[in-house]
């Protein structure tokens, strides 16, 4: 067992044991607060399997920007006074078995292929090369998101402030 | 004791995949299904940045999981001023409640 491997463990823990949290924890604020232990997680998981600049955006726009929304979300919509931020629940026990079986026959279906791997080298630095192939050969993609975000911004402006 | 591998990223994907499925599925509150969306997301991510490094497929793997962050925050954005629009019109988020488009 190397120190990858342990590492590993340890951010594939921290991932999944938060994310049951969310998902169980009947306190929305809680839940948001379980959601950002999550969002760490994977982060570290980006970073074991060599991808740093996503790693990083994924720290920035998830932990910085959705979870900071996710919570505006939670405040905006309760009434604090009251302290009614807990959820209700409904299918619980059709919902989990039927997930069960799902996520059973996925991960049969994974631990029974035989993927071809190539051979990992040893990672090195993205940025340069995202970069590169974000301003060569995704310009256009590049360019379209950058006015999806523009309309995404005034939509949700205007869709919150009517 | 397996060296990690690709099968480990996968297996954690689909647990993340189904906890995610799971909140959207049985959560009342409009904003907790917005966090098993993005549960789902990032499921998807580590399945693509997986592959990207496990598969012959270059950086472009990270770039498409890249693509899917950018539109996550702009969908978690849209999705959260439409939940504030359905307060002000209902004083309640609970998705089993919004019920006036039916009959």
């Amino acid at each position: 067992m190397t120190t990858y491997d342990i590492i590993f463990y340890l951010f594939a823990a921290v991932t999944l044991v938060s994310a049951f949290l969310v998902v169980t924890n009947r306190n929305i604020v809680h839940a948001a607060f379980y959601l950002l232990f999550t969002f760490f997680g994977v982060a570290g998981i980006y970073v074991m399997l060599g991808a740093d600049f996503i790693a990083i955006v994924q720290l920035i726009v998830y932990v910085g920007g959705i979870l900071i929304l996710l919570l505006f979300g939670v405040m905006l919509t309760n009434k604090i006074t009251s302290v009614d931020i807990k959820t209700g629940t409904i299918h619980l026990l059709p919902a989990s078995i039927v997930l069960g079986l799902f996520s059973g026959a996925l991960a049969a279906i994974i631990l029974n292929t035989n993927w071809t791997q190539v051979e990992t080298k040893t990672a090195e630095g993205t940025t340069a090369a995202l970069g590169n192939l974000l301003i060569n050969e995704y310009a256009l993609i590049f360019e379209l998101l950058g006015i999806l975000l523009l309309i995404a911004m005034v939509g949700a402006a205007s869709l919150a402030r009517r | 004791m397996i060296h990690v591998g690709l099968t480990h990223f996968l297996v954690i994907s689909i647990v993340l995949f189904a906890l995610g499925l799971y909140a959207v599925i049985t959560r009342k509150n409009a904003v907790m299904v917005l966090m098993g969306i993005e549960l789902i997301l990032n499921s998807a991510n580590i399945n693509f940045i997986a592959f990207s490094k496990f598969g012959n497929f270059g950086l472009q793997g990270q770039l498409i999981a890249l693509f899917v962050i950018i539109l996550a925050a702009a969908e978690a954005a849209v999705a959260l001023a439409i939940v504030l629009n359905i307060y002000k019109t209902v004083a309640n988020i609970n998705v089993d409640e919004i019920d006036s488009l039916k009959d």
